[in-house]
């Protein structure tokens, strides 16, 4: 049996184990009937509805011809690391993070962190044209957000405020 | 005459130094991110919620508002000057708008979009403030079965209506739902599915999602895409005014895409996106008069109807929120997390219990539309520069506004770390292409669904009949059944296909 459309096989699959998750999770909760329905009955239905969806949408991934065989592709590996690794770094640096005896460090240094961690997942760095754009967003950011709007941000790190 | 009565009340509450500020700033941040591509409306309306929390609720909506319709005219800039949509309901406008400036007439193009969403919008809200209270009084004839019926109704045409797999967007809209009643359930005291984690009991936050799914996925998505040779026609610009010609052509094609993105606005699923699409397959259909330049060559009117349905659409899909509370799409969803952040239950009881917040709307978008008119013809110059930036310099920032947007939603970095997974599943659904959309919709609805299924249950004693046999409830769902069923005609099913194409 030959996959003829790998987007739509995954996405299907994807769909049917979530949907499987969420009707077998929902039977921990009492699910009732109809006329008095339970915490677990409208997730019940709905996982069993996607699950099926999915079992479809998988096969019309293995039944309906498509000329290049819809590859998924290569995965953005990279991108999608330091992206979401700015955003990660951001955070921990913006609260700290108590459990392994981390500091919060603010807003400003979490700023100049995310911008160069984001910034290595474009086509190309400089350092210098990087660092200004941080410098930039850094004031752009105080003003927007802590001198106009006025959010509860930590601005610099705790051992200096 | 009630209607100018409550304008007045609206015009009142709009014509405020604080609102008319808040108004012009939607209306610019609209334009910015319209004009910029790879960000849109959804996910800056999602980065902005936080910041509206301390604001006025009038204030806050109006400017939440002035980001959307105002994203429209933006968008119409980059897809004429760069051949890229600026916004995605701007597809069609790069296909002659990008034509016309290579001619040497982007001036015109940008006066065509610009004075044809003017008029667009201008009708789109007389049409809201005309309809919204009709609307209303029957929406409070609405029991719990039909209101679920009618939900049902808005997700099948959320479905018909967007592009690619059917199947594929059913399923979204249940992963939707399914996400949406994560967290406490509200009959029960269960938290369900928040596998002990404290912050998952109040579910999932929709900033969350929406800015995971729509912000950081896309980020990725367009940063593993090769650099792409953007094309900026800025020193093309001289001339704004088109010729007495131009004007002949476009006045029809603007009459007749106000109208029908008007009347798709309103549809559940509709709003800006579709109103475009089925604006430029009509121009096309209509006669060519002698002389006129065909479509894809750079033909005035395939600018002027899809910009000015796309306004229209924008504005009128404003209806099903304000009179019924049900979101017609993505955007919308979002403005009812704004309503619900500030305590106004979305529904008919918004015009009777807050007039001056539902007449304040209406009339801030008329003043909205006026400012926009001026920001973007006169000014142009000022959008043309910004289109020069380059992304790389447009994603960290982009990065930067999501993250702090996230964090400052409940000042805890749990959300900053759920949007790092829903960044992550983002990117996934791109991978496997499915349209995110749906899903935004479904979630919002979930919790609204569940509730009223349960009770219209309990009041039917368990029948499933009682959807059936409730005459509004019934048209309703004969609604989404034929709606379903069209678009499963095999003839049909080929248009869609064909309309969603860009060529």
């Amino acid at each position: 049996m030959k996959i003829k459309s790998q987007k739509d096989f995954f996405s299907g699959l994807m769909f049917t184990v979530v949907g499987v998750a969420f009707a077998w999770g929902a039977t921990n909760y009492s699910v009732g009937t109809g006329a008095r329905m339970g915490p677990g009955y409208f997730p019940l239905v709905l996982g069993i509805l996607m699950a099926v969806i999915g079992l479809g949408i998988m096969f019309s991934g293995l039944t309906v011809e498509t000329t290049d065989g819809e590859k998924i592709g290569k995965w953005a590996w990279k991108q999608v690391v330091l992206i979401l690794g700015a955003n990660l770094m951001f955070g921990i640096l913006l609260g700290g993070l108590p459990s392994i005896g981390l500091p919060a460090m603010g807003m400003i240094i979490a700023i100049y962190a995310l911008v160069i961690i984001a910034s290595l997942a474009g086509h190309e760095f400089k350092l210098p044209s990087v660092l200004i754009l941080a410098t930039v967003l850094a004031v752009g950011s105080y003003v927007a957000f802590i001198w106009a709007l006025k959010l509860q941000i930590q601005v610099w790190p705790t051992f200096i405020g | 005459m009630e209607l100018f009565q409550n304008l007045s009340t609206g015009f009142g509450v709009a014509f405020t130094f604080t609102n008319l500020l808040y108004c012009l700033v939607g209306c610019i941040l609209g334009t910015l991110i319209g004009v910029l591509p790879g960000i849109g409306p959804v996910a800056t309306i999602a980065m902005l919620l936080p910041a509206t929390y301390a604001l006025p609720p009038v204030s806050a909506l109006i400017m939440l508002a002035g980001i959307y319709y105002g994203a429209q005219y933006g968008g119409s800039t980059t897809a004429i000057l760069v051949n890229l949509p600026g916004e995605s309901s701007s597809v069609v406008t790069v296909i002659d708008g990008h034509q016309m400036a290579r001619q040497g007439r982007g001036g015109p193009a940008l006066a065509a979009a610009g004075l044809g969403s003017f008029f667009a919008g201008c009708v789109g809200t007389l049409i809201l403030a005309a309809f919204a209270p009709p609307l209303t009084e029957l929406a409070f004839k609405f029991g719990p079965a039909e209101y679920f019926s009618l939900m049902v109704l808005g997700l099948i045409g959320a479905v018909v209506l967007a592009s690619g797999s059917l199947l594929k967007a059913v399923a979204m809209i249940v992963l939707g739902l399914l996400l949406g009643i994560v967290g406490t359930d509200v009959n029960s005291g269960v938290a369900r599915f928040s596998f002990d984690i404290p912050e998952l009991t109040d579910g999932i936050g929709f900033v969350v999602i929406a800015m995971g799914v729509f912000g950081y996925g896309e980020i990725i998505g367009n940063l593993s895409q090769p650099d792409d040779e953007r094309e900026v026609f800025t020193h093309k610009v001289k001339g704004l005014w088109p010729t007495k010609d131009d004007f002949k052509r476009m006045t029809p094609a603007v009459l007749r895409g106000t109208a029908l993105g008007s009347a798709l606005g309103i549809l559940p699923g509709g709003g800006a996106l579709l109103a475009a699409f089925a604006a430029y397959a009509l121009e096309k259909k209509i006669k060519m008069r002698p002389g006129e330049v065909p479509f894809g060559k750079g033909n005035i009117r395939g600018v002027a109807s899809p910009e000015s349905a796309n306004n229209a659409g924008a504005q009128t899909s404003f209806i099903p929120l304000l009179t019924l509370g049900i979101p017609p799409n993505a955007v919308m969803a979002l403005m009812v997390g704004a309503m619900t952040i500030h305590n106004i239950q979305p529904g008919p009881q918004v015009m009777t219990s807050n007039p001056e917040l539902f007449w304040g709307l209406i009339a801030s978008m008329w003043i909205g539309n006026a400012m926009l008119i001026i920001l973007n013809l006169p000014l142009i110059g000022m959008w043309i520069k910004l289109l020069t930036v380059p992304y790389k310099f447009l994603f960290p920032a982009i990065v930067l506004f999501c993250a702090i947007g996230v964090y400052s939603t409940n000042n805890n970095t749990f959300d900053v770390w759920m949007v790092a997974i829903f960044g992550f599943v983002g990117y996934l659904f791109l991978k496997l292409r499915t349209e995110p959309a749906p899903l935004l919709l479904g979630f919002i609805l979930g919790p609204m669904m569940e509730e009223n299924l349960r009770r219209a249950l309990l009041l039917s004693r368990g029948a499933w009949s009682v959807f059936v046999t409730r005459p509004l409830s019934a048209g309703l769902l004969v609604a989404a059944a034929l709606l379903l069923g069209i678009v499963l005609l095999p003839a049909v099913k080929s248009k869609r296909e064909e309309a969603f194409v860009e060529d």
